[in-house]
């Protein structure tokens, strides 16, 4: 049908046939390329000629391959072979908390009355669904210490979006728009990116070379040159260098000193739930990432599920829509002065159902204790590398640790080699590159749901990779992984000679 | 508790290791008076599988789920089979477990993935890329507007031709609200307009005429969107491809209605545009051994290299739905995506037929695809509410006695007689 952007590979060619498959590992070719014209995968009934209602003629091809149930099912259990994942093992991602996702949760979001159920049904028809969504948001307030909760963001960072338009609605309700939002040097580009969006101008908070957190006196300076004009700090607690930040009260204190909100990205919210009320230090608002801290599914990119938590003082301007109860009935409502819908619907029910199915299981209990131990495990990874790694900033670190390649550059290895090394070790590695405030930063997150003997495991390979770079042979990590189904790519080749369908990849010679 | 990894012993070796007695010594950064001694008031405790699992069950059985009664509301959200290998295949813990592939020597399965999902929903709209997907139908359209303005870069009008979804419109008013961009009407199109956004079926179920759209769009050099939200229309409907942008929803193809969420955003447009496009986007290349290969690509866009100058704030998208999609659109491939969208429509048309026949009912479309609207004599939310009475959950009740009516491969004519049935002795 067509040939490969590799020069050397015609896919359709019988001659010089080479076996590419060895023992368990397939190699497996796009769908669009094993076709078999007549073949279906589904059977529907028999449709009878009749007159057609569509304006305009009826569409001809689409181009989508002919193939059976038999071909669809093995061509998916064979790409499936050629991903990581949590299951297969240990996953350290910085603030992305790639915890254990309970098979409990899939099972019960599938239940008939959860997964067909259509948004627009009369109310009394949904109440399940209703009384699940106020108890998650029961949850989620009583677990931060705020007032009330929207479940309407999508994602992380429609979460943030929803939190930095309810602060901008009240501060509008007030006469008071303001143009300014900080934001540490250290946080995620969708805080930026959000700010953004919402039509404000961003004045960065630098970190504090020596401890990670946010430089304190940099922060007071930026108040005090734009004073009234900031509407809000965005921070991340604890931050993305793994610290808690320590002077989080006086940052709020001064914060709503000059009439601003603090507005905290729950990315790494595993650090302290159940054991810190984000209300107890100064925060106004927050996102929740539910497919990182309460365990529903990354699934390779997504759904994920993004809620925030208010303060009482903004509940009224968060979006729409949200659950109240009246007598013993519940009510899809809006908040009084909202600032309108930011998602299709009710926002990602299914999370929803998976998230209060991972809160229970836990409860008040196990929540506290799921803090506790991924801070303990990520202590622990932070003190067995310490004499191997260089440790950008001093003392103990939250849930996830901070280290660089400084000591291993030397050498000419860098995070990059670390990283490839962990995935021909059989591991996923950490996140790489990320805090941009330290040079070749790796961010390791192990979460509470990795034992002993797998971090002891992760631990002894970073410490090999260490002792191979000192004694000179680490050289063979610049083109590790080799036992991968691919190697490193070419990454440039990707980006300036875009071939993103099949069609553009059958232009290619 | 089950989830947990650390023993009670494992907990106490690596305190020592790290050389703390108490771990709130761990916890020294925090304000002291802010770290709670005791768990969390007002929360229960532990429970095992059996309870949550009955528990939420007992939730789950007050719902009354589209299985239990003859169904006909769609609106953006359709009631579709799911063929049982979809869901099997999508929890497979490799597609279910792994996060967005930024390791992709380890990450083809689900790279290769998105690259067929860019491919179909290219193939389906008729564009030439797509993205590796958006939260929903609703955002998809908000996306496209702010890279239209974008793109005109003077132009902040927007001009809305016919009947968009109204949960749509509510989420692209928030959004143009943010960017100062101003909606407006057809009437109201000038050389100010950046865009025009046109819905491919309608509101009202009705098959908008494309052609006339593009016309309006290129009189005022402005981009012409598509929105659709159903992608199965698809399979019968001409592709619009005389668009620059076709953006919607595509949660009818392996993903289900799960009560409006998670759902499918899809984002398709001409190559010229796709240094504009949201979100990720695969693409493919070569390994370091020369073979084919696939990458998330164009990273210059997104929010984690651009920051506050990226396309878009998205960061995690519907990846599993996407997913989902992929392997529903192969099962049905060329042919049963083309009969599956013809059944749905025979099924329609036999409905409105039905409908039609019945005194004091009107139906308004002269064309469209799986759904349509009928005028009814009376309060049609009082109807609604009568049909429901009577174990019918009719199609979206309007303020002006109208009712969109959606039919899909699901509806048994026996729904359909019960249906008609029901309203003759209610009118």
């Amino acid at each position: 049908m067509s040939e490969s952007i590799v020069k050397n590979i015609d896919v359709n060619s019988k001659e010089n046939f080479i076996p590419k498959n060895i023992g368990l590992n397939t190699e497996e070719d796009l769908l669009f390329r094993k076709s078999r014209t007549g073949s279906c995968g589904v059977d529907l009934p028999e449709i009878a000629d009749f007159k057609l209602k569509i304006a305009g003629k009826k569409r001809e091809k689409i181009g989508l391959p002919e193939l059976t149930e038999p071909d669809v099912i093995g061509h998916f259990v064979n790409l499936s072979t050629e991903n990581y994942s949590i299951d297969k093992g240990f996953y350290p991602l910085g603030s992305c908390t790639m915890k254990h996702n309970p098979r409990l949760n899939e099972k019960v979001a599938r239940f008939s009355g959860f997964a067909n159920i259509h948004p627009l049904q009369d109310q009394s028809t949904i109440q399940g669904a209703l009384e699940l969504m106020y108890e998650l948001q029961n949850w989620l307030s009583i677990m931060t210490g705020l007032h009330a909760a929207c479940l309407a963001p999508a994602a992380g960072a429609q979460g943030e979006l929803a939190g930095i338009l309810t602060i901008r609605a009240a501060l509008t309700a007030k006469g008071d728009a303001r143009k300014i939002i900080l934001i540490p040097d250290s946080a995620h580009g969708t805080n930026p990116a959000t700010a953004a969006t919402c039509g404000y101008q961003i004045k960065v908070i630098p970190s504090n070379k020596k401890t990670g957190e946010v430089d304190f006196d940099e922060f007071k300076k930026l108040v005090a040159e734009y004073d009234r004009d900031i509407a809000a700090i965005m921070l991340t607690n604890p931050n993305t260098c793994g610290k808690f930040e320590s002077k989080v009260k006086d940052i709020a204190d001064i914060i709503h000193g000059i009439g601003a909100y603090f507005y905290c990205d729950g990315a790494n919210y595993n650090a302290i739930v159940g054991k810190i009320k984000p209300a107890d230090i100064g925060v106004d608002v927050m996102h929740f990432n539910l497919h990182k801290t309460f365990s529903t599914p990354h699934g390779g990119g997504g759904p994920g599920c993004g809620p925030i938590a208010v303060s009482k003082e903004l509940a009224d301007f968060t979006p729409s829509p949200i659950v109240v109860k009246e007598g013993d009935q519940y009510k899809i409502a809006d908040p009084k002065y909202t600032v309108g819908k930011i998602k299709g619907f009710h926002g990602q029910f299914g999370m929803m159902v998976r998230a209060l199915s991972y809160m229970m299981s836990h409860g008040a209990d196990g929540l506290k204790q799921v803090a506790e131990d991924a801070v303990l495990s990520a202590n622990y990874v932070l003190t067995k590398l310490r004499d191997h790694y260089n440790v950008p900033f001093e003392g103990f670190c939250m849930h996830e640790c901070l280290l660089n390649d400084k000591l291993q550059k030397e050498k000419g290895v860098t995070t990059l080699d670390i990283a490839k090394a962990l995935v021909e070790y059989g591991m996923h590695p950490m996140t790489v590159f990320f805090p941009l405030v330290t040079p070749g930063a790796m961010l390791i997150e192990p979460t509470e749901t990795e034992n002993k003997t797998v971090i002891d495991n992760f631990i002894e390979t970073m410490i090999y990779i260490a002792k191979e770079v000192k004694n000179d042979s680490g050289d063979k990590f610049h083109s590790y992984p080799i036992s991968t189904p691919r190697r490193r790519m070419d990454e440039v080749r990707a980006a300036k000679n875009t071939i993103l369908t099949f069609d553009q990849l059958n232009l290619q010679d | 508790m089950r989830y947990l990894a650390l023993t009670k012993l494992e907990r106490e070796q690596m305190k020592q290791d790290i050389g703390i007695n108490h771990i709130d010594e761990l916890y020294a950064g925090a304000p002291k008076e802010s770290i709670l001694t005791q768990k969390i008031e007002r929360l229960p405790d532990h429970q095992g599988e059996i309870e949550v699992e009955s528990y939420l069950r007992k939730l789950s059985e007050k719902n009354k789920p589209a299985t239990s009664q003859p169904f006909f509301l769609g609106v953006g959200c359709y009631n579709h089979h799911v063929p049982s290998a979809v869901d099997h295949l999508i929890q497979r813990s490799e597609f279910l477990t792994a996060y967005t592939p930024y390791q992709p020597e380890i990450s083809q399965g689900t790279l290769k993935t998105i690259f067929q999902f860019q491919t179909i929903i290219s193939r389906l709209t008729g564009m030439e890329v797509a993205n590796a997907s958006l939260y929903d139908g609703a955002t998809g359209l908000a996306e496209a507007a702010l890279m239209a303005v974008r793109i005109k870069r003077n132009k902040k009008k927007i001009a809305i031709l016919g009947e968009i979804n109204s949960n749509y419109l509510e989420v692209l008013k928030t959004y143009t609200d943010l960017a100062e961009i101003e909606l407006t009407s057809e009437n109201e199109i000038d050389d100010q307009t950046a865009a025009v956004i046109t819905a491919y079926p309608d509101f009202y179920g009705n098959v908008t005429d494309l052609d006339a759209v593009r016309k309006k769009a290129d009189e005022v050099d402005a981009l012409m969107i598509v929105s659709i939200t159903e992608i199965l229309s698809l399979g019968l409907l001409e592709e619009p491809k005389m668009a620059d942008i076709v953006t919607g929803e595509a949660a009818s193809i392996g993903v289900g209605m799960n009560f409006g969420g998670p759902h499918l955003g899809f984002f398709a447009c001409l190559k010229k545009y796709v240094r504009q496009i949201p979100g990720r986007i695969c693409g493919a290349t070569v390994d370091q051994d020369g073979k084919e290969s696939f990458v998330l690509t164009l990273n210059a866009r997104e929010q984690h290299i651009r920051r506050d100058k990226a396309t878009s704030n998205i960061c995690s998208n519907q990846g599993l739905c996407a997913v989902a999609f992929t392997i529903h659109a192969f099962l049905l491939g060329e042919i049963g995506f083309k009969n599956l969208a013809l059944l749905n429509h025979q099924k329609a048309c036999k409905l409105s037929d039905i409908l039609s026949k019945i005194a004091g009912i009107e139906v308004l479309n002269d064309s469209f695809f799986n759904e349509f609207t009928i005028k009814l004599p009376k309060d049609v939310k009082e109807i609604s509410k009568k049909l429901l009475e009577r174990n019918i959950i009719s199609g979206l009740a309007l303020d002006n006695n109208l009712m969109i009516m959606a039919v899909t491969e699901l509806t048994s004519d026996k729904d359909m007689k019960i249906l008609a049935e029901n309203l003759k002795e209610i009118l």
